[in-house]
């Protein structure tokens, strides 16, 4: 029985222009920050009280903030030193303001007492993981990968401890590594899979005991040849062929989002308002597979990230970076901005947000700095040409929330099903009168969800 | 120029915020039009081919007063005007809808109502719900009926123009047998509107948006398909029926624009089989013998409300039953 399995997008996507510059780029390790900026909200969910004062001397993995709500992850000093100030910081997803801990580097990164477990010296030696995994209870791993403060790292940072406890009534028979990275330029996840894919693999056979799913697959674009041949020699030299499966995808924007890949890879559709869990699915993404081994394994916490720096910089490059970098560090380690560049995006250029000020931090949801020339966007009005219904993987009728938001009338919106919009963007990059649908589709999500 | 340039923590470099996506695919709506235009070049070659001079003076004198109509009227309204073709597209269209006698005049009146009424008064490209080109010609028929009824057999390049019916009127006649009636018909070598004649020329041109997938086949094909229908069951010549008149121009040019036929695929259809059925009633029963125009002003009518009730099933609004259904299969 093979490994690879080969399918097709079942929904409307795009072919977008990769500029995947960086995919043969091995990660470099950035040198340590002098100074680290971390927000304090670094999850979907409840934001996390400092645990630290100005003044106080901290370990680098020392926990410095933390919540009591059931949907949060603690946040972790990710160098040592003195944490120099308490400030305020925008969120750039949000507009708002958000606590933020600045921790001022010794340069010594000295780390505290992990608790490493006894007898694993690398990700290598998959036996023994098998064996220490297979002994450990899944709550007590569930546990450990919270303390580790894991969070889903493709981006939408949900808190992977919660992610993994569906509740009792939800049976779940499918496990989807999700490694497709359909965003052009981005190749962090394509670096993990080929650098860190014991680790990825380890992670995964620890998600897999947790939530013991019938079939386990690792979903990869067919853009990634190398990655897919990689796991697959890999998955076949530990003897894992009966349990992943890799799945190759045709490459096609967003093939990554977690339901269109469902649909895609099970024929399901995640119900509207609805999780994955909802079907049966659990999907996770590579890097947070690798977060998670480190976890219960390493009991490292999760504190640096890889992240892409590409586009309009001099040498774009795959980085590992530690969390509370500011951006400028990662950019001026690529030889500084080339060219006509005037717009910062954090993540990718569909889904990325435009950030003004390169002080922002990295934070655990970051993948990707992407730096380019911005385009003069001249809205015209809607000539109702179809195509952003065409393009919307959703099947939704993208014109309508365009039109109904412009005038406010957000109620009608909603008759749309704008609660289903992924903002994945396909619909004005398509939209031949360059309509800003996502900036609309956000404002009537931003009323609605305020009434 | 490509200076690198290095940045600091804190220094005053800002950059631009907008709204994802950052990128586009950069296919505009005056690419669009321009595209149009270059299909529309097929039949206005046919026309300025049967119908010589006075077919460029009259396409000529059509473009150019919807330009310079949109333009006077942007500026009029403090709008910015854009050159984005579809003024141009208009004019064209409605000079391939109109006879070739009809004074020059005429011609620009009916341009100029095209742009300011029907498309300037409603708001500009995009929130006009008739097609401007159609409701410019049947502004014309109803002022200047006799000069819009006013028939000659193509006249190439020559000035003797010989009175000839269009096909669909009663007093239209033809001698030789079937094949070489439509043989004429498909060729453009008969009376008529100077864009419509040619059935060749016109399905070049659609071939054309077909494949480059600028309009949808939906509309066409059920619109020509219900007319092939309705004439068969009214016991007419179908093939007769599906070439002559301004079907043909009327359901790949006309009934395709984007802002007045339905958005969606399934409201698409209802359109076409809508002006396909009225299209049928006015040629039999109707007190004219073209009933193209008519019907699609007709549905372009119905279109905001075919929009409202068509929508479409969005991702995960079945869901429930999918779910049972897989269980189903599962067990």
């Amino acid at each position: 029985m093979s490994v690879v399995i080969r399918k097709k997008s079942a929904f409307s996507g795009q072919k977008l222009p990769e500029n995947k510059f960086t995919a043969h780029m091995a990660i470099e390790k950035l040198p340590l920050p002098e100074k680290v900026t971390i927000p304090l909200q670094q999850n979907i969910g409840a934001l996390c009280t400092s645990l630290v004062n100005r003044g106080d001397k901290v370990k680098t993995g020392q926990k410095i903030a933390d919540s009591k709500s059931y949907v949060s992850a603690p946040i972790h000093a990710p160098v040592s030193g003195v944490v120099s100030r308490n400030i305020k910081v925008v969120d750039p997803a949000t507009s708002r303001l958000i606590d933020a801990v600045v921790i001022t580097s010794d340069g010594t990164d000295e780390w505290v007492e992990l608790g490493q477990l006894p007898g694993v010296k690398s990700a290598n030696e998959f036996q023994e993981i098998v064996k220490i995994v297979d002994s450990l209870p899944g709550a007590e791993m569930l546990k450990k990968i919270r303390e580790a403060g894991v969070v889903g790292l493709g981006g939408a940072t949900f808190p992977t401890h919660v992610k993994l406890s569906p509740p009792p009534d939800k049976k779940i028979d499918t496990l989807i590594l999700n490694g497709c990275e359909c965003e052009p330029y981005i190749t962090s996840d394509h670096r993990v899979l080929l650098e860190y894919s014991e680790k990825v693999l380890a992670g995964l056979y620890i998600i897999s005991k947790i939530i013991s799913p019938e079939n386990v697959y690792i979903a990869i674009e067919d853009n990634k040849e190398d990655a897919i041949e990689h796991l697959e020699n890999l998955i076949v030299k530990m003897g894992l062929e009966s349990n992943f499966k890799i799945i190759s995808l045709n490459s096609k924007y967003p093939m990554g989002a977690e339901k269109t890949l469902i649909k895609t890879i099970l024929d399901r559709e995640v119900p509207i308002g609805g999780l994955p869990l909802d079907v049966g699915t659990i999907v996770n993404n590579v890097a947070t597979a690798a977060a998670v081994y480190e976890a219960v394994v390493e009991r490292r916490p999760l504190i640096s990230k890889v992240v892409t720096v590409t586009g309009s910089v001099k040498d774009p490059k795959n980085l590992l970076v530690r969390i509370g970098t500011p951006v400028s560090s990662l950019i001026n380690f690529c030889g500084g901005i080339s060219g006509k560049a005037n717009e910062l995006i954090i993540g990718g250029p569909m889904m990325g947000i435009a950030i003004a000020d390169t002080d922002f931090p990295v934070v655990k949801g970051t993948n990707c700095i992407l730096l380019k020339e911005g385009r003069e966007i001249i809205e015209q009005n809607c000539i109702k040409c179809g195509r952003c219904i065409k393009a919307c993987p959703m099947n939704l009728m993208p014109l309508m929330f365009a039109r109904y938001a412009k005038n406010e009338a957000y109620e009608y919106c909603k008759e749309y099903y704008i609660d289903d919009c992924i903002e994945c963007g396909a619909c004005a990059y398509v939209c031949p009168s360059n309509i800003p649908i996502i900036g609309y589709v956000k404002a009537g999500k931003d009323a609605l969800s305020k009434e | 120029m490509d200076k690198d340039k290095n940045i600091s923590a804190g220094t005053e470099e800002r950059f631009l915020v907008s709204f994802s996506p950052h990128i586009w695919k950069g296919f505009s709506t005056s690419k669009i039009m321009y595209s149009v235009i270059l299909a529309l070049l097929f039949p206005t070659g046919a026309a300025i081919y049967y119908f010589g001079y006075y077919a460029v003076l009259t396409i000529v004198v059509s473009v150019a007063f919807a330009v310079l109509t949109e333009f006077a009227i942007k500026k009029l309204r403090k709008r910015k005007f854009i050159m984005d073709g579809s003024a141009a597209v208009t004019g064209l269209l409605l000079a391939l809808t109109l006879p070739p006698t009809i004074p020059l005049w005429m011609t620009a009146i009916g341009s100029i109502f095209s742009i300011a009424i029907a498309k300037e008064a409603f708001g500009g490209l995009g929130c006009n719900i008739f097609n401007p080109a159609l409701a410019g010609r049947a502004f014309l028929s109803v002022c200047f009926s006799s000069k819009m009824t006013t028939w000659v057999m193509p006249t190439y390049f020559s000035f003797d123009a010989v009175t000839g019916a269009t096909p669909l009127s009663e007093s239209f006649s033809f001698q030789g047998d079937k094949i070489s009636l439509y043989k004429s018909l498909f060729f453009g070598n008969t009376g008529g509107s100077m864009g419509e004649t040619s059935v060749l020329f016109i399905l070049i041109g659609a071939g054309i948006l077909l494949a480059s997938r600028l309009i949808d086949w939906k509309i066409p094909a059920t619109y020509i398909a219900v007319v092939a229908l309705g004439s068969f069951i009214l016991g007419k010549d179908v093939l007769f029926q599906v070439m002559a008149g301004g079907l043909m121009i009327g359901a790949f040019f006309m009934a395709t624009d984007y802002v007045t036929s339905p958005v969606t695929g399934k409201g698409r259809i209802i359109f076409g089989v809508g002006a396909g059925a009225l299209t049928v009633l006015i040629r039999n029963f109707g007190a004219m013998p073209e009933g193209v125009c008519f019907s699609i002003l007709l549905m372009n009518a119905f279109t905001p409300l075919i929009d409202k009730y068509i929508k479409l099933r969005p991702y995960g609004l079945k869901s429930k039953k999918v779910i049972k259904k897989s269980q189903e299969q599962k067990s």
